[in-house]
């Protein structure tokens, strides 16, 4: 304990001189590097231009300039855990990990340095509890809420009834991938739907026996749970054996340029979940343009502005300044700390008008954060892709998860974590 | 100078046979000891804990275990990612199945349990030799990772998949779990390294290290003199494993805290064990910590000064690291080909004759 | 014929085609292991290179340009011209013999005469340097490859194959990919037999693979055979990297192809050539087989990667120099 003050009495020394200028921290823990590149330079270029975006225009979150911390983690659990404590120290107000393994790291750690956490719809799923969670947030949606936003969206097609038909799972053979498979069976077996599983293992460059099967068993449906070069030779496999691409369906994180570019016109019609608005017809990339790109502050090459995974990280960062002006007004200081960023996270509330004034109307749905939901309402919409125009459009409203069953799943894994580590429950 | 056997007599045999047979070098091993335990833990921080000592040890206890294997028995394994695995699992659910048992007693028993998975990996290695051996242990690797992704008992059938490790005392200072300390995080690490460091230079010495050299040097001729191969490879399979089984456990326990296993026990982390004894060198229980070291550290170090100084992209910096730390390795290999453990012990064979080197 | 029957006979057909792939990455490790007994763990990350150089060219890319742009603060995005494919295969195969040349210079001439293992080591070495510098070079966002290879399935075969089952059977999947690249293989080894037989150099590399220190005396250059089996792999790296590229475009996991051919290698001995090849495809047919007939049915699928250890494992405690190693002769 002594030494403890000590440490604690040495770094108030040594940070009490540089935190003179008034400045909001939020590191940022991309990877342009390793396997995941491919997905991780648009995320990690989102984000990066959202905030110059704020900075040059604004001037910050009211007048306060934000700083980026960069750090590169290579989808590196071990690097994420350099990164969460190189960047700590500086007053981070809220870590976006940007991978699971990484999330799950940081959850406990972050929980008692008393940081929050906001992992935007990965991650673990169950921390939508709040009253378990107390610093995580895994708002506006989470994979369990996806699974039932696809079936609900097939139920759509089918006229609401889909006994007898046969639905897919092709999914990563990982923690991740694994996600679904609850909601998925409890749905199967509340709306009479047969499902099959098809792991596909880690990298997923070699997937023939899988797409082989599917092509025996001819399911309706196929859903897919991928990352990385997966999604890729997935759907490049799916057109091999001329499977119907509008019956095939990606989680968010595989529906993105990358992955359908590569299977060129044949991955015409391939649709994949998205929590947030695509392209460019939103007046803030006409500000992004003018502010950032024209400047020459644009993130990495600057290619990728306007692709899916890029607004998804300037959704996320949408989400973070809103959360971080929530702060300051419920607080009434310009000068926020972790805890503060904490507070202002759970009473975010994101309306048409506030989207609109950030210059993305309809970008994603209105929710409301709180104590007991750190999960919002969980509304998805799907995308489909154009091969001849190269396009993503969104092809539905945002539409509602089946809450009852997937609250009841997201209650029990919560409290068993919460019996586990001997958490007491928030928000009586 | 001061380095030398000169004026250091033995005058028993106790003393003859010491680890250290030089005066200089058994005090530096003390003052080593003295920093690590004595300093070390009282200006710790987070990050240094984090990000440079507790992974430093654990991937040394990692690079003995596997040292042991490979450097002294000849036995090429690249299945250290699966065997980490098996030790990170068993404190798992000896954690999470006897918690009012001592954690340091689950993370022996998590040693031991690895041993037994190893010994039954090793036993094709009585038929199977030399690079064509790895296969063996690349089907344990690829095999032992399903296995822990499939078997829901594993990870207590969790719906992420994903194990934790729940808050565990040592003499009541937290050890496991979010609150721990950094300076606990440290030492229960350098504990296990030194009792383990201590046990394997000294198993090493003696017959059973012997054994397991004349196995490596060459097993026919060994089997002539009288080793018997079958328990002298065994016997290598299992203490390895038992040093990569505390590891891993750490790895899981103190580390991390949370694993998934695909990704924190994947093929990659075989090869990194492997590159770090090859590089810190071969049949060296120094160059194990060498070679910990130069990976663990290399990274950090450089990105902290082409991002930290030098205020590059990161996306470059790190692709630069890659070129950098593959032309250190090259230029190493060129000048000294086996390993820093070999680099260290021309040093001090130099400083044994300086300054007079004629 | 029993539709089971079929599609058992589906996977093994698939399966062979996989296999022929995987084998055409152990190909490469073959060629350098037998001439200089150097285990090239950078082969992987030489066809994701190989494959990177060959997007590149095509697409006019200038490389390093992100570098470039870093330092000088330029808006470099390429020459904006486009190289037809077979002239960028040309000159990538030039990149990869400078390549080899630079690998011998640099590396192993100084590393003449060391243990095996040191040699393996500086390839690692040499694999950290060339996924860093790929990366700088090329970019690491993921590039199509499309050097106007067909690709899905055939539907001939499918036609012409349908009659043999029921309701339940479409006929044969075969992807046309597939067919490209077992021809590529042929050719490959044809070519690569007829080079060893009737030629100067051929019959050099064979006496090297024999016993270095025979072949120095009777003066055949090392040196210049070593930057031969080097270009050569760097072609079959290409040729790898095409194939597996054209699936799932040109990124970064490219490099972890090498992770397949381990399995094959082994089982077909580190020194044989045709053993890559049918070790390849037993592997191939094994694995797929094992997936459609326990794997997925009984253990959750997922099968393929422990299995094809597990399979050359059982070959090897047979045949424990693999299936056409050379014999292991040992002599006190």
């Amino acid at each position: 304990m002594k030494l403890k003050l000590v440490t604690m009495a040495l770094a108030t020394a040594l940070t009490a001189g540089s935190a003179v200028a008034q400045e909001l921290v939020l590191p940022w823990m991309s990877y342009r590097t390793g396997p995941y590149a491919v997905g991780g330079i648009p995320l990690a270029d989102g984000y990066t231009d959202y905030f110059t975006l704020l900075n040059e225009r604004d001037g910050g979150i009211n007048g306060v300039p934000v700083r980026l911390v960069n750090c590169e983690t290579g989808y590196n659990t071990e690097k994420g855990v350099e990164c969460y404590e190189s960047t700590k120290g500086e007053g981070a107000l809220v870590y976006q990990p940007l991978s699971t393994g990484i999330t799950y790291q940081l959850i406990p750690k972050a929980t008692a340095d008393g940081i929050p956490i906001h992992s935007m719809g990965y991650g673990r799923t169950s921390a939508a509890n709040g009253k378990v969670f107390k610093n995580v947030f895994n708002y506006p949606t989470n994979y369990w809420q996806a699974a039932s936003v696809a079936v609900n969206y097939l139920l759509d097609e089918n006229g609401g009834d889909l006994s007898g038909k046969t639905i897919a799972l092709v999914y990563h053979n990982s923690a991740y991938g694994k996600e679904p498979i609850r909601t998925l069976e409890e749905l199967s077996k509340k709306h009479g739907f047969n499902l099959s599983l098809l792991a596909v293992d880690h990298p997923g460059q070699e997937q023939k026996s899988q797409w082989l099967q599917i092509r025996r068993e001819r399911p309706d449906y196929v859903l897919m749970w991928g990352w990385g070069v997966m999604n890729q030779v997935a759907i490049q496999e799916a057109a091999n054996i001329r499977f119907p691409m509008e019956n095939f369906i990606g989680v968010w994180w595989s529906g993105a340029e990358a992955d359908v570019i590569p299977a060129g016109d044949a991955a015409n019609g391939y649709k994949a979940l998205a929590m947030n608005g695509v392209g460019t017809n939103f007046p803030i990339f006409d500000d992004i343009q003018k502010y950032v790109v024209d400047r020459g502050l644009a993130a990495g090459a600057g290619d990728q502005i306007g692709t899916v995974l890029y607004n998804r990280t300037i959704y996320a960062a949408f989400l973070a300044a809103e959360a971080i002006k929530t702060a300051m007004e419920i607080h009434g200081t310009k000068d926020i700390t972790p805890e503060m960023m904490r507070d202002g996270m759970e009473a975010l509330n994101i309306t048409e008008a506030k989207m609109a004034a950030a210059g993305m109307p309809g970008f994603g749905p209105e929710f409301q954060v709180s104590c007991e939901n750190h999960g919002g309402p969980g509304l998805g919409a799907v995308q489909q892709w154009d091969a001849s125009t190269g396009t993503w459009s969104l092809i539905t409203d945002f539409m509602e998860p089946d809450s009852e069953v997937i609250n009841a799943l997201i209650e029990e894994d919560s409290m068993a974590y919460a019996a586990e580590n001997n958490i007491e429950l928030r928000c009586n | 100078m001061f380095y030398r056997e000169a004026g250091d007599f033995s005058t028993s045999y106790k003393e003859d046979s010491q680890t250290f047979p030089i005066r200089f070098d058994r005090y530096r091993y003390y003052v080593v000891l003295v920093v690590a335990f004595l300093v070390v833990p009282f200006v710790i921080t987070d990050y240094w804990a984090n990000a440079v000592f507790v992974p430093f040890l654990i991937y040394a206890i990692a690079a003995i275990g596997l040292n042991i294997l490979t450097g002294y028995c000849g036995q090429v394994s690249l299945g250290t990612g699966g065997f980490m695995a098996v030790g990170a699992y068993a404190v798992y659910k000896l954690m999470t199945g006897f918690p009012d048992v001592s954690i340091v007693i689950h993370i022996i028993g998590a040693g031991f349990i690895t041993a037994g998975v190893c010994i039954l990996f090793g036993l094709p290695s009585l038929r199977i030799k030399g690079f064509y051996l790895a296969v063996a242990t690349l089907a344990a690797q690829f095999f032992l990772v399903w296995l822990f992704n499939r078997v829901a008992w594993f990870y207590n059938y969790s719906a992420s998949g994903q194990i934790n490790a729940p808050e565990r005392e040592v003499l009541g200072i937290v050890v496991t779990g979010p609150n721990t300390e950094a300076w606990a995080q440290y030492m229960i690490s350098l504990v296990f390294v030194t009792a383990c460091a201590l046990l394997a230079r000294n198993l090493t010495r003696g017959k059973l290290g012997r054994q397991w050299m004349s196995i490596r040097d060459m097993d026919i001729a060994a089997e002539i003199i009288g080793v018997n191969p079958l328990s002298a490879k065994l016997s290598a399979f299992a203490i390895s494993g038992f040093f990569i089984g505390i590891s891993g456990a750490l790895f899981f326990a103190v580390y991390l805290g949370a694993v998934e296993v695909g990704e924190a026990f994947g093929i990659n982390k075989s090869f990194l064990v492997l590159f770090m004894i090859i590089i810190g060198g071969l049949g060296s229980i120094f160059g194990s910590f060498a070679g910990a070291a130069f990976l663990v550290l290399m990274p950090v170090l450089l990105k902290n000064i082409l991002v930290g100084q030098f205020g590059w992209a990161t996306d470059l910096a790190v692709h630069i690291e890659f070129i950098i730390v593959g032309a250190l390795i090259v230029i190493f290999l060129i000048i000294e080909p086996h390993g820093l453990a070999q680099l260290w012990r021309l040093a001090k064979e130099k400083l044994r004759l300086w300054p007079f080197p004629h | 014929m029993p539709d089971q029957v079929l599609f058992a006979m589906e996977a093994a057909i698939n399966g062979l085609m996989a296999g022929v792939l995987y084998a055409l990455v152990a190909l490469g490790f073959v060629l350098i292991f037998k001439s200089s007994g150097i285990f090239n763990y950078a082969q992987g990350v030489f066809a994701l290179f190989a494959a990177l150089t060959l997007v590149g060219i095509m697409e006019g890319q200038v490389p390093f340009q992100h570098l470039i742009n870093a330092i000088f603060g330029t808006e470099l995005h390429g020459f904006g011209w486009e190289t037809p494919a077979i002239l960028a295969v040309v000159l990538t195969v030039g990149v990869m013999v400078v390549l080899a040349i630079a690998v011998e210079r640099l590396i192993l001439r100084h590393l003449v005469n060391q243990p095996d293992i040191i040699l393996f080591m500086a390839t690692i070495g040499l694999a950290y340097f060339m996924e860093g510098f790929g990366d700088l070079m090329w970019g690491a966002d993921i590039k199509k490859l499309d050097v106007g290879l067909p690709q899905g399935g055939s539907f001939w075969i499918e036609e012409n194959t349908a009659w043999l089952g029921g309701d339940g059977f479409y006929g044969f999947f075969i992807d046309r990919l597939d067919i490209v690249a077992t021809i590529a293989a042929a050719i490959l080894v044809i070519g690569l037999t007829a080079f060893s037989q009737f030629t100067k150099q051929g019959r050099a590399l064979r006496a090297v693979a024999d016993d270095h220190q025979a072949a120095l005396s009777v003066g055949i250059s090392l040196r210049f055979i070593w930057v031969l089996v080097w270009s050569i792999a760097g072609i079959v790296a290409l040729v790898a990297g095409i194939m597996w590229g054209s699936k799932s475009g040109v990124q970064f996991s490219l490099s972890l192809i090498a992770l397949k051919a381990l399995p094959v290698l082994m089982l077909g001995g580190f020194t044989s050539i045709p053993g890559a090849i049918v070790g390849g495809l037993i592997i191939g047919m094994g694995e797929k087989l094992f997936e459609f007939l326990i794997g997925a049915p009984f253990l959750g699928g997922a099968t393929e990667n422990w299995f094809a250890y597990v399979l050359a494992l059982l070959f090897l405690v047979f045949r424990p120099q693999g299936l056409f190693g050379d014999k292991i002769i040992e002599r006190v």
